[in-house]
């Protein structure tokens, strides 16, 4: 098992992804047993297979990557990452259940997602100029910069427009502050405009919300730099208040997946249809499941994306809740594993790397399995190892190498 | 960026572990409401979800003859049915079942049209498929999205035409049908009994229909077998055994007078039970199985012969000398006459009283008669006698108490009440006068207001082959499923209710039935005598407005062996006859030759062709057996008559003497 060490780095992590990305194979073969078949989601689990094989071959290579070379390689990598992002608004095309979001470049016969390369690239940006400071970010101001390196990407990723992907920038931002040592409350500040948006829907939580940070701000008085209260007063009114037009502003598709959120009943037929069809699915696995392959929401062709965004509801209808607290439980471990070897490693960019890629696979993993239960809205963002696809794939890969060599002593 | 030190690395670890933690459980915690908390909700919104109900029409119960033959049983038969979908979508599914099941395309339009009134129902495409035709269903259905086969009983009537109006007929269920309290707990497209016992015992043939899912996906295309899987099975409707004797009921449909029409009711003497209900014309309920069309229901009502119509239960008749027996049955029960009393006037062509002259049907008279040879001669002036001595009054109370105004109580949907003065005040209420006593002379021989229906006579006719008392005819005999439960049945028959009673002495009774009996061997019926049995009965030739020339023919009577108890009464009519032609002639062959068909069966003789003396006569062969019965009878015999001295001795009559001079 020497060469598997070897090969691996750090055995535990990658032996984790291994058993997840077969177990995904699996369940994207099962995705395909309809009783009417599609040739498309028949043959994924195959197509599957082949770029986990793509996928091993990019980890090996990232892992053979010298640090150094990553975190000099990081500025110029985060350059390039906008400028595919914004390659990708002119000339993006659709694919797949988003046909009309311009999310893809083609590059001959290779076709890939800008976003992805992005949350690469801002994980690196991010950590290589938080490593390059001396303290931990101290008051709001010194987290303006930090906000900016991951808000600039994140905005031309809504832009695309892709409201998920977009939580993942999001996602990496905390991380990466929280490791930095920010304190909490400034990470809580950062985020209350997010917060004010979401209250924002209804004007009375919203007006105590409000009025309840303004007199924490107060409290925080001697803390806070004026401006800096000014500030996260104003953003929040601000959250507050433009929340209509952020409203109007959305796609349709958008505003029904949040409307249908908050009511699934609402078009049983049209928008709530995935919502509701995937809580029956997962309702109706009750404890033990149906079986691997013998979920009849998803062999009758009730369940959409079965394969892509919706394959945990395969997992919940066909393993129960069984199955699905060991898959959940799998995907912790995961997760905790790269919080061990960031606070292993002596190197600050390394652990700040580390910490990037738990944000964004943290976010991708509670709002897609969220999102199939229906505790959070349902936003089209893949889940890591599972769901079908080359692209995304490969680059769950590439970050386990980063892991894997960042989590390396040199 | 100094690295921290290793004990804030482990807090900020621990913090972020602890945060995974709770994320983490969030998930696991509403999985688990969602799954276990919930789940059998949710299992059974996913079962709602891929499964459609479909009915499975329970097969109605067999109706079985008094012997265990089938009379009405059912034969598997599918049809094919189409789920509500969008109109695009049935026009082009049924564009392509077109050339499998053989639509025309006018049936397609219908189809369209029917599928726009009620665009939620399923759409019943095509019943009793052909074996190809659902061979090749069954293997298509994967291009055929929507399309159900069901396989629904097909009602099958063995005995044709011979018993439409007795087991009616079975069709779908009409709106009105579903409004009322009768079909509560029916539905839509249900098959209901319509008319006959398939109506009267519709509860009890019915059974209870199961239900079948069928695994639909997203779009609404039927995955595994377009049949479905059986949920709950159906439960057959219960099986009801009859009196009925399937092969009379052909035999007199056989017989019947062709293109004549009429009724035959047969009973059975022991317990009142129908063994034939017969009414000609007649219709092949099987025509209504699966719907009849238009023109043939159209042609059936339009008929001016009523085939729909069961004369034998609705139909009203002057029952004219068949009802002298109820006169003379009234007329011993009041001990007004003696059974072997001559009347004090004898018949010299007709009778004259309170101003009123009556004639007897015989202008040269019958001379002195007693009850007996009043009956074989049915002399009116005997009974124009009886008729005063009973009065008015009470031939009609009597007339009342026997039901000849009211049904019988049969076990049939409809059935007529006769039609019989209730008391003297029906001549006010309806004529506007009070009846004078000599209108007993009318009714006494069976005229004036009185119809009665040929069941209610053959009821009459029963009571005196009985006892004098008769029950309610009934055709249901026993439940109980299987045709063997029948003989179970009749080997307990219980003890039928008596629905009236005829006070009569059995010498009385034994005189009502030597009168019927000369009837046959001496006097109108004489051919049609049979050389086994003991058939005797009266003729009667009703005249009626509609038709002065061609009267109804009438016979009523009773059967039995030799020197036996009677086991069969039976009562034949036939409307219309030619000119010439009466009961004697029309009615009482068909009612000899059913009996002896039925006594032949019954005791095991083979039946014979040949029955009665006409019929021999016209084979050349002798019936030295009639000519005996002539002389060997013994109210026939001198002897054994009552002197006429007798009835004339104002001593020895103790009924009240003739009033007038």
């Amino acid at each position: 098992m020497t060469w598997y060490r070897r090969w691996a780095g750090d055995p535990q992590l990658v032996a984790i992804c291994l058993l997840l990305s077969v177990f995904g194979i699996a369940m994207i073969y099962s995705a395909g047993v309809l009783n009417v078949p599609s040739p498309v989601v028949e043959r994924a689990w195959q197509r599957q297979m082949m770029w986990l094989g793509v996928a091993l071959v990019g980890f090996t290579i990232v892992t053979r990557i010298p640090g150094r070379w990553i975190e000099w390689g990081a500025v110029p990598a985060y350059l390039v990452g906008l400028v595919v992002l914004a390659a990708a608004l002119l000339v993006g095309t659709g694919a797949g259940p988003a046909e009309s979001v311009g999310r893809w470049i083609n590059l001959g016969p290779i076709r890939f997602q800008p976003s992805e390369v992005a949350k690469l690239a801002a994980i690196l940006g991010l950590a290589r100029y938080l490593a390059s400071r001396e303290e931990p970010p101290a008051n709001l101001r010194e987290l303006v910069v930090p906000a900016l390196l991951v808000g600039v990407p994140l905005g031309l990723v809504v832009l695309q427009p892709d409201l998920g992907t977009a939580l993942a920038f999001v996602g990496v931002l905390f991380a990466v502050l929280y490791w930095a040592g920010t304190p909490p409350l400034y990470l809580f500040l950062l985020a209350s405009p997010g917060l004010a948006l979401i209250l924002s829907f209804d004007t009375r939580v919203w007006s105590a919300y409000f009025l309840a940070l303004v007199a924490g701000v107060y409290l925080l008085r001697f803390r806070l730099y004026l401006v800096e209260s000014a500030a996260v007063v104003l953003a929040n009114l601000a959250a507050g208040t433009i929340a209509l037009p952020v409203w109007n502003s959305l796609a349709d598709y958008q505003k029904n997946r949040l409307l249908v959120f908050l009511d699934p009943g609402m078009d049983p037929r049209g928008a709530g249809w995935n919502l509701i069809q995937s809580k029956v699915a997962i309702g109706s696995g009750g404890l033990f499941g149906k079986g691997f392959t013998q979920g009849t929401q998803k062999r009758l062709d009730f369940l959409p994306e079965q394969h892509t965004d919706f394959i945990f509801s395969v997992v919940g209808e066909e393993l129960g809740f069984v199955g699905v607290t060991v898959v959940i439980a799998v995907f912790g471990w995961l997760l905790l594993r790269l919080v061990q070897l960031a606070e292993r490693t002596t190197d600050p960019f390394a652990g700040l790397v580390l910490f990037g890629i738990l944000g964004v696979w943290l976010v991708h993993i509670f709002i897609n399995v969220g999102m199939t239960v229906g505790i959070v809205p349902i936003t089209g963002i893949p889940l890591p190892f599972l769901s079908y696809g080359g692209t995304f794939l490969v680059t769950c890969w590439a970050l386990v190498g980063l892991a894997v060599r960042m989590a390396r002593e040199e | 960026m100094k690295i921290p030190h290793p004990n804030i690395r482990r807090a900020r670890a621990r913090g972020a572990a602890m945060i995974l933690a709770v994320l983490m459980l969030i998930l696991v915690g509403s999985f688990f409401r969602s799954q276990v908390v919930r789940g059998t909700a949710w299992a059974l919104q996913s079962d709602s979800n891929r499964l459609r109900v479909l009915p499975v029409p329970a097969p109605r119960g067999t109706i079985f003859d008094r012997y265990g033959r089938i009379i009405a049983d059912n034969v598997p038969s599918y049809s094919v049915s189409l789920f509500p979908a969008a109109a695009d979508s049935i026009a082009h599914t049924l564009e392509r079942l077109q050339p499998i099941l053989n639509l025309s395309e006018e049936r397609v339009e219908t189809l369209m049209e029917s599928f726009r009134r009620s665009r939620r129902q399923p759409l019943l495409v095509k019943m009793n498929l052909a074996d190809d035709e659902l061979a090749v269903l069954e293997e298509l259905r994967a291009e055929f999205p929507g399309v159900f086969l069901e396989m629904r009983p097909r009602r099958r009537y063995i005995g044709g035409a011979a018993l439409g109006h007795v087991l009616g007929y079975v069709g779908e269920i009409s709106a009105g049908e579903l409004e009322s309290p009768r079909f509560d707990g029916y539905e839509q497209g249900m098959i209901v009994g319509k008319i006959g016992l398939e109506r009267q015992y519709e509860e009890r043939l019915q059974g209870i229909h199961g239900v079948r899912f069928a695994e639909v996906d997203a779009v609404g295309r039927i995955v595994g077998s377009l049949q479905g899987q059986a949920a709950r099975p159906p439960r057959p409707g219960d099986d009801i055994h009859l009196h009925l004797d399937l092969e009379l009921q052909q035999y007199i449909h056989e017989i019947f007078p062709e293109g004549m029409r009429g009724a035959v009711v047969a009973l059975n003497v022991e317990d009142g039970g129908v063994l034939a209900l017969y009414s000609a014309p007649s219709f092949d309920p099987s025509e209504f199985v699966g719907g009849i069309s238009r023109e043939r229901w159209q042609a059936l009502n339009e008929d001016p012969s009523l085939p729909l119509y069961n004369r034998a239960v609705v139909g009203k008749y002057p029952p004219a000398s068949t009802w002298k027996l109820a006169s003379a049955a009234i007329a011993l029960e009041q001990g007004v006459i003696s059974p072997t009393a001559f009347m004090p006037e004898a018949c010299y062509g007709s009778y004259r009283f309170q101003g009123r002259t009556a004639r007897c049907w015989n202008p040269s008279g019958h001379g002195h008669l007693n009850l007996a040879g009043a009956i074989a001669a049915s002399c009116n002036v005997y009974f124009y006698q009886l008729g005063i001595r009973v009065g008015l009054e009470r031939l009609v109370e009597e007339g009342n108490r026997i039901g000849f105004n009211q049904q019988c109580g049969i076990d049939l949907p409809q059935e007529e009440a006769g039609d019989f003065p209730d008391s003297l005040d029906w001549w006010q209420r309806v004529h506007r006068y009070r009846p004078a006593e000599n209108e007993v002379m009318t009714m006494v021989i069976g005229q004036g207001p009185n119809s009665q229906t040929p069941l209610k006579m053959a009821q009459f006719y029963l009571a005196l082959g009985r006892d004098g008392s008769a029950h309610a005819p009934q055709l249901f005999r026993s439940a109980g499923n299987g045709p063997a439960a029948g003989a179970a049945a009749a080997a307990d028959p219980g003890v039928p209710e008596v629905a009236w009673e005829l006070d009569l002495a059995p010498e009385n009774l034994a005189a009502l039935q030597d009168g019927l009996r000369q009837v046959m061997s001496s006097g109108t019926a004489f051919r049609s005598q049979v050389e086994h049995w003991d058939v005797i009965g009266k003729t009667g030739t009703a005249q009626h407005s509609a038709s002065q020339d061609r009267p109804h023919a009438w016979f009523a009577g009773l059967a039995g062996p030799w020197g036996g108890a009677m086991e069969i009464a039976i009562v034949v009519i036939v409307e219309e006859v030619a000119p010439g032609m009466g009961g004697s002639s029309a009615a009482a062959p068909v009612a000899a030759k059913a009996a002896d068909f039925h006594l032949r069966r019954k005791y095991g003789m083979e039946v014979s062709e040949i029955q009665t003396v006409a019929e021999h006569q016209a084979a050349g062969i002798p019936t030295p057996w009639a000519w005996n019965r002539m002389t060997t009878l013994p109210s026939l015999d001198p002897a054994n008559a009552a002197d006429p001295a007798d009835a004339a001795d104002p001593a020895g009559d103790p009924y009240p003497a003739d009033p007038r001079p």
